[in-house]
């Protein structure tokens, strides 16, 4: 038949197949838009005008912000972002002293004793440091992490709910377990969610070791529902969230975060006069996130100038819009949304990271198998 | 055979060797007691079997929903089939967490479901397998009906002829043709749901847990790397046990095959009965596959006060997500794009020279080699990726933060579906044809171009098909490999699904919806390289 015109046509396809693939491979190579296409990490010796900071996945940071610290110290800062919060900061333990990069940011109180006792970080007092808020430097005698901002893990509630029955929201946990609010709370598996850990931790703090089971058995025949991350609580199970409107969710209680209420307003169009949420402001559990030079950084000077820009009033200032988490220096202004609609938290509740790190497990284990079992 | 090899052992096998290895080597000793000490642990027990069983079940029930499929896509022709054919790869592209948004708007309170019969199947395990059914139906499709479309129906008909029944020739003649398409498709989906992560996690809830969920804790959360180790030699035995179960029930099976143009196999469907089978399986592709899309994308266009594009719109700005992004959302297409074209080149040569070698040669080793090649599919992400960062990290391999590791990552996925999907036909190639091309006087080269290529050019896009979409949906690997920040388009919708606010929440529904549109046009565009119909061989 006409195997002739075939064999054109394959000997066509294969040359533009090979060239089409070669092509790509050159353009993603040129894609990159910081060159790395070299394979390494970027820091070559010290005079590297490059500082890498390796985060979570929830890391964020304006470009002008970034820009203006280029600017300032003449390093340029390139940002590896791996896994959450548990699951970059176990990277990097699995890498000490041969770390890719030479700051770490994300690791929080209740993750903090486990970076320390592995040796991640080499001290560095930050420039600016009197600034910083007393209570939340865990680490003030030795200075191997930094703190760089504040976030509270509290109930949130769907404020049309409440007001539609003239029903009180609750405020503490012990309300949690009344019958007035029974069926109506979601919360995020312990083991797997940093949110749920924190809440969890929380009622630790709040019962102490040897009430917080009973508060649980109490909230279990209350009917709290569990399911695994705050993706799908909050935008599946949480009535006062768009996409539980849309699922015609049921639940007006959900375990989220303080600043959850000002991105609802934030992120709707046109922007709501009053935030459709509202925070339990007495079920919170403080989180504190530090960042810290590694050891065996290949650039320590850029890495000392990162740390001390991560607490500059430029830096913290920015933060609140970006990652939603508070400044932890004292100069450092909310953004108006924040004093607006988020929630001041005075007293939330917090668990010392060595407590934390002692008995994590064994708490995770024993709530499992209370409630989700 | 030396390129397979060599990428197979660099980028699976040394890293995985390598975290296990530092899991049971404490202070410089071998402790393999752990391993009856985890093993003897009655929790991890309960997950190891119901991790089995429900790949088992989701198997099955893939196979026994997906087989009238891939006949009736081998066999009949009607309007919109190509089409049809690339939305049923869809699901495979889409991050977990937004097939659980659409499965609980059907299984879920007030879903489709609830509101038709008043039934929730939400943590059930019938919501797992359905959502299993949904992911893995296209590859019992693609890879089953690829061979389908080109088995010579007049061999059937020959039996026929000689007095057989239909059903008798069918069992006969078709379906021992068949048996090791259907084989490695079944040993695909069983491999994707014994690994299934985000599934179980969302659709049945915390109280059902998989061994890859566990392994994700101990490795990722917990960095107890014993138990862990330990796990992943678990998930190697039963995953390996199930390769050689595979290997075994495949061997003399596979013969020589007429193989023709697939054009010429399929007509209109002719009488009730063919009508019904067509009408039942567009029926389970519409229940199924379409309706949950469906729901992402009146989602993604269900804005206050109506409906409108703009969700659509707030993705071309970077403002409009508030400092999520450093780039607009939509340039994560061309990230993904430029990833999974790369992947895609990756496991086409590595699979296709494994695939050619293992056609040419016979033997224990080969056949060890091909069931290893599998095995990528049967371990965790994370095990692949924490084992990239502890060995990956000198050079002239050091690639922890190179855009590089990603298509690699993916293409060890992507390789399996090549070979799996190329064997069965390179096999089924009469050695005679190769021979006689060459007592013509055509070189080795030339004998494959002329003889081999026309006939496995469906399979290769079929398989470029899986490697491409493999890519742009993984999501898993790509999480782990810390990179400059440039998302790829699942892990910009997980993003955007972790913020509060409706703004988000639209845009991570109009970005999948986008997602879905890539990988169908892509799928399209690959059905279309076509060479004009190419006559008898």
């Amino acid at each position: 038949m006409s195997t002739t015109s075939t064999t054109r046509r394959t000997k066509q396809l294969a040359a533009t197949a090979v060239a089409a693939a070669l092509g790509v491979t050159a353009l993603a190579g040129c894609g990159s838009s910081d060159g790395s296409a070299s394979g390494s990490g970027g820091t070559k010796g010290s005079g590297s005008k490059t500082v890498t900071l390796v985060s979570h996945d929830s890391f964020n940071a304006s470009k002008d912000v970034l820009k203006a610290f280029t600017e300032e110290t003449g390093y340029t800062v390139k940002v590896l972002k791996s896994g959450d919060a548990g699951a970059a900061l176990n990277q990097e333990i699995l890498t000490k002293g041969s770390p890719r990069g030479d700051v770490f940011f994300g690791v929080d109180n209740t993750l903090l004793s486990r970076a320390l006792d592995n040796g991640l970080f080499t001290p560095y007092e930050a420039k600016g440091s009197d600034r910083v808020a007393a209570d939340t430097q865990l680490d003030a005698t030795k200075h191997r992490v930094t703190p760089i901002d504040t976030g509270d893990i509290c109930i949130n509630y769907d404020k049309k709910y409440f007001a539609d029955r003239k029903l009180a929201p609750p405020t503490t946990f012990d309300d949690l377990a009344k019958p007035a609010y029974r069926n109506l709370l979601v919360t995020e598996n312990a083991a797997t969610s940093s949110p749920g850990l924190g809440f969890l931790l929380g009622t630790v703090a709040t019962y102490g070791e040897s009430g917080y089971q009973d508060y649980w058995k109490k909230l279990k025949s209350n009917g709290v529902k569990v399911v695994d991350g705050w993706e799908q609580a909050y935008n599946e199970e949480f009535s006062g969230s768009a996409g539980g409107k849309k699922a015609k969710a049921d639940r007006p209680l959900v375990v989220s975060y303080a600043s959850s209420p000002p991105a609802e307003v934030l992120y709707a169009k046109p922007q709501p006069t009053e935030a459709p949420t509202g925070v339990a402001t007495g079920t919170c559990f403080r989180q504190i996130e530090f960042a810290g030079l590694l050891n065996g950084a290949r650039n320590e000077a850029g890495g000392k100038a990162l740390l001390d820009f991560l607490i500059s009033k430029k830096f913290q200032e920015d933060m609140p819009l970006n990652m939603f988490v508070s400044p932890v220096t004292k100069d450092a202004k909310l953004p108006e949304i924040f004093t607006e609609f988020g929630a001041t938290v005075d007293k939330p509740t917090t668990v010392a990271p060595d407590t934390i790190a002692k008995n994590r497990e064994q708490w995770v284990q024993s709530w499992s198998s209370l409630v989700v079992k | 055979m030396a390129v397979p090899v060599a990428f197979f052992a660099v980028f699976f096998a040394y890293p995985v060797v390598a975290i296990v290895g530092r899991g049971l080597k404490a202070d410089g000793v071998w402790q393999f007691g752990r391993i009856g000490e985890v093993l003897s642990r009655p929790d991890i027990l309960d997950v190891l079997w119901f991790t089995t069983w429900q790949a088992l079940a989701s198997t099955a029930l893939t196979l026994l929903i997906a087989l009238p499929g891939a006949y009736v896509f081998a066999r009949f022709d009607f309007p919109g089939k190509q089409l049809l054919r690339a939305v049923v790869t869809v699901p495979f592209v889409l991050p977990t967490v937004v097939v659980g948004t659409a499965f609980l708007a059907l299984l879920g309170r007030g879903g489709f479901l609830d509101e038709l019969a008043g039934v929730r199947l939400d943590t059930t395990v019938w919501a797992i397998l359905l959502a299993h059914v949904f992911f893995n139906y296209a590859v019992v499709v693609r890879t089953v009906g690829g061979l389908w479309s080109q088995l010579d129906p007049r061999q059937e008909e020959a039996a026929r002829v000689l007095g057989a029944g239909r059903f008798a020739a069918w069992r006969r003649v078709t379906l021992p043709a068949l048996a090791p398409a259907v084989a490695a498709a079944a040993l695909m989906v069983f491999l994707f749901t014994f690994t299934s992560f985000g599934v179980v996690q969302i659709l049945g809830g915390p109280a059902y847990s998989t061994l890859e969920v566990e392994i994700y804790r101990q490795t990722a959360q917990l960095l107890d790397l014993p138990t862990a180790a330990v796990l992943t030699m678990v998930q190697f035995a039963a995953v390996g046990t199930v390769l050689a179960v595979h290997a075994w029930t495949v061997r003399r099976r596979e013969a020589a095959l007429r193989l023709v143009d697939p054009a010429q196999t399929a007509r209109r469907p002719r009488g009730a009965g063919q009508r019904a089978l067509l009408g039942g399986v567009l029926l389970t592709v519409l229940v199924l596959i379409l309706l949950p899309l469906g729901v992402l994308v009146e989602r993604s266009l269900d804005v206050p006060g109506g409906h409108g594009l703009d969700y659509y719109r707030a993705l071309r700005s970077v403002d409009a997500s508030g400092g999520t992004f450093l780039v607009a959302p939509l340039e994560a297409i061309w990230n993904s794009l430029q990833y999974a074209l790369v992947a895609t080149a990756i496991a086409l040569v590595v699979g296709g020279l494994a695939a050619a070698a293992l056609t040419r040669r016979a033997g224990r080793l080969v056949r060890g080699f091909d069931a290893l090649l599998m095995l990528p599919l049967g371990v965790s992400a994370v095990t692949v990726g924490f084992g990239f960062l502890i060995t990956l990290d000198k050079p002239p391999l050091d690639l922890r933060t190179s855009w590089i590791l990603v298509p690699l990552a993916q293409a060890l996925v992507g390789v399996p579906f090549v070979v799996r999907t190329m064997l069965p036909v390179l096999r089924s190639v009469d050695g005679r044809l190769r021979e006689a091309a060459t007592v013509l006087g055509a070189s080795p080269l030339r004998a494959w171009r002329e003889v081999d290529l026309p006939l496995v050019r469906r399979a290769l896009l079929v398989a470029a098909g899986f490697a491409f979409a493999v890519s742009l949906g993984e999501f898993g690997a790509t999480v782990f490999i810390a990179r400059p920040d440039n998302p790829t388009l699942p892990v910009a919708v997980a993003r955007l699904l972790g913020r509060s606010g409706e703004l988000n929440y639209g845009q991570a529904m109009a970005l999948s919806t986008v997602l879905m549109l890539v990988c169908a046009v892509s799928l399209l565009l690959l059905e279309r390289i076509r060479p004009d119909r190419s006559g008898e061989f």
